[in-house]
């Protein structure tokens, strides 16, 4: 297989989605001779042309409200949001119209979308351009959360992110543009809801997603060579949260540690944990379970402060030591 | 408060019904199907406002009564198959655009077999297979879609448009630039409709805008805007279906705006504190589209007093049937409450 990175990743989701499919496009601000901030959309101009690879004003949320509008008529959009925090802007279309347009009109309208956003810090962009809110996203019904860690997953899980008949908030961590990964050259899809155990593990459960999987399992094939066995579970779908494989591998391993970049404070962490709480994995713990997530602080601009604003390789490592030493 | 400006009107008034109806093509059949038209959705909605007063509606709704010439004469200049993206006060738009009486009562009353199932509500009616993409509980809602709506027309390649109607409140949202502006660069098939009432709520017009008429913005984007007398039902026509063949034919969006009046409150909750009963009085009497479009049908002798009766009368009798159909739905299942939060 050959190895892409995962912003090619993306951009061949899209390339072969909008060869296979006319009712698909793409729209954003400069995402056509720029390529898109960070590159995605390069060259998708010279094959699709101006009216699919269309380049809006910077509107965030007229162009989250236009593709909320082209997909109820039987479009298939997918919108990209040059940062995850510009997403702040165009909330009400993705919360008020897309989310909940099918339910309110009685199971009539359908709005299959997609809205791309690279999100999270790394990148030394500060405070408005650094941000994790999948949390956001993920409170309101009717709006599906997908957040790949791998170009694998970020391809088969965008073309599914683009044939779902749902809105579909396709959250793409910046660091993780340069990862390369194997990637088929032909179509595959991974289903939405669907977690996936990418280090098998006996003695401690990580639940996370998106970079922090990338860290995770540094971490984890770090501390096998000392014999500590750690599970780390990829989420790929925050929402809907695939609770059968959490449930199962906490019930396996007896603790539970959930990794996130965004910060602590209503946190999906604590969802996570809540989720495990109300389940039968609950009397399998045999220690308190823990969450190690971004501060309570906007993400400041000088590196070291940056980094030290969310969890880091050392931090995940030192966690895992403490909890499976038993000292919580 | 006076907030409208007669003498800028783009319209002629209309004086002789036979002299305009020959201009726009209107046979005399239609002009009476309008005013009964008119009155259906005046019946309609006094019959909502009851029907709240005994306690059957569990929400509230928002009353256009005073607005119909706007609806009826929006409705009438588009095509079967267009798309209708309204706001909150919408229950004159979707009668016009040939909703069924039943299923709208229906829904008020929360049954299942309203438009939407009980669940959406007067703020909320659509029926997304005629293409009506309904009404909108956030003040702007439609500027937002219609965009998208306009695109995938324009990608299909289809003859529709897109008839959004918003009032003043939303012309004053971010979404009213961004909407408009995106649609010019883009020469989108879509025609914006400002039902100008002249109040958002309590605000009136003239003290929450920098700048009325609105259609004045227009030529902020490079396209035509019209300022018309929204009770004049053949002058909304006239310039809908204007509006509606610059869309049709390529040439991009237009802005009308059509001046009129509400005669109820704001929602259920209103007691029209900010407004005198005087002004309430002038526009019911001196200016009622309903009053004003019988008068001139009477004058050229398309209707007699007799026929008005009976017209009401006749609607009447539709609109205590669509309570009957109400009353005896179902409601729905609450075993079904999560029913369509996916697809």
């Amino acid at each position: 297989m050959p190895e892409i990175t995962y912003r090619e990743a993306v951009r061949d989701a899209m390339v072969e989605e909008m060869r296979r499919d006319e009712t698909v496009f793409l729209l954003g601000e400069d995402i056509g001779t720029y390529g898109g901030a960070f590159g995605v959309s390069a060259g998708m101009l010279a094959e699709f042309g101006p009216e699919r690879v269309r380049e809006t004003p910077i509107s965030e949320l007229g162009i989250v409200g236009a593709a909320a509008g082209a997909a109820m008529v039987g479009m298939k959009p997918i919108a990209e949001i040059m940062f995850m925090d510009f997403i702040l802007l165009a909330l009400e279309p993705l919360m008020n119209q897309a989310a909940k347009a099918r339910y309110m009109f009685g199971g009539k309208a359908t709005v299959p979308m997609v809205v791309r956003m690279p999100g999270g810090s790394g990148t030394g962009a500060a405070a408005q351009h650094s941000q994790s809110l999948e949390s956001i996203l993920m409170h309101i019904p009717g709006i599906k959360v997908v957040a790949p860690s791998t170009p694998y997953d970020a391809k088969g899980l965008l073309i599914s992110a683009i044939r779902d008949r749902n809105p579909v908030c396709f959250v793409e961590h910046k660091l993780l543009y340069k990862v390369k990964g194997e990637v088929p050259t032909g179509e595959y899809t991974i289903p939405l809801g669907v977690a996936d155990i990418k280090h098998a593990g006996t003695d401690i459960t990580v639940v996370t997603s998106g970079i922090m999987v990338q860290k995770s399992l540094a971490v984890a094939q770090k501390l096998s060579q000392e014999g500590i066995s750690v599970e780390v579970v990829d989420l790929r779908t925050l929402r809907p949260l695939d609770t059968k494989t959490i449930i199962a591998s906490v019930k396996k391993t007896g603790k539970l540690l959930v990794v996130h970049e965004a910060v602590k404070t209503g946190g999906w962490a604590g969802e996570i944990m809540a989720v495990v709480s109300e389940s039968e994995a609950f009397d399998h713990l045999d220690a308190p379970m823990r969450r190690l997530a971004g501060k309570d602080v906007p993400i400041p601009y000088n590196r070291f402060l940056e980094a030290a604003a969310v969890p880091q390789e050392n931090d995940i490592e030192a966690e895992i030591r403490a909890m499976v030493a038993n000292k919580y | 408060m006076t907030t409208w400006k007669k003498e800028e009107f783009d319209n002629l008034e209309t004086t002789n019904v036979l002299k305009k109806s020959e201009e726009l093509g209107l046979s005399h059949e239609q002009l009476v199907e309008m005013y009964r038209t008119m009155v259906k959705v005046r019946l309609f909605e006094e019959m909502a406002d009851k029907q709240y007063a005994l306690g059957k509606v569990h929400g509230t709704m928002h009353l256009s009564a005073g607005q119909e010439a706007v609806a009826v004469g929006a409705g009438f200049a588009v095509n079967k198959g267009d798309y209708l993206l309204n706001h909150h006060r919408g229950h004159g738009h979707f009668i016009a655009s040939g909703a069924d009486v039943n299923k709208m009562m229906a829904e008020f009353l929360g049954k299942d077999t309203g438009y939407c199932r009980g669940r959406g509500g007067s703020m909320h009616i659509a029926d997304v297979t005629a293409n009506n993409l309904g009404a909108n509980g956030i003040v702007g809602g439609g500027l937002q879609l219609a965009v998208g709506v306009g695109l995938a027309i324009q990608m299909k390649k289809t003859d529709q448009i897109v008839l959004t109607i918003f009032g003043d409140g939303a012309s004053n949202e971010g979404i009213f630039h961004e909407s408009l502006n995106m649609a010019a660069i883009w020469d989108l098939p879509i025609l914006y409709l400002c039902e100008n009432n002249q109040y958002g709520m309590s605000a009136n017009v003239t003290r929450v805008s920098a700048k009325t008429p609105f259609k004045g913005r227009a030529a902020g984007y490079g396209i035509p805007g019209y300022y018309i007398d929204g009770n004049d039902v053949l002058a909304v026509y006239e310039f809908v279906h204007k509006a509606a063949q610059n869309a049709r034919e390529g040439k991009g969006p237009v802005l009308v705006e059509a001046q009129t009046y509400r005669y109820f409150g704001h929602s259920k909750s209103d007691r029209n504190l900010y407004r005198s009963k005087e002004e309430i009085e002038y526009w019911k009497t001196v200016e009622d589209p309903i009053v004003r479009f019988g008068k001139l049908l009477l004058e050229a002798g398309l209707l007699t007093e007799q026929k008005i009766e009976e017209i009401h009368a006749e609607m009447n009798n539709e609109i205590e049937e669509s309570v009957k159909f109400a009353e005896n739905s179902p409601e729905p299942d609450v075993n079904d409450v999560m029913e369509w939060v996916y697809a």
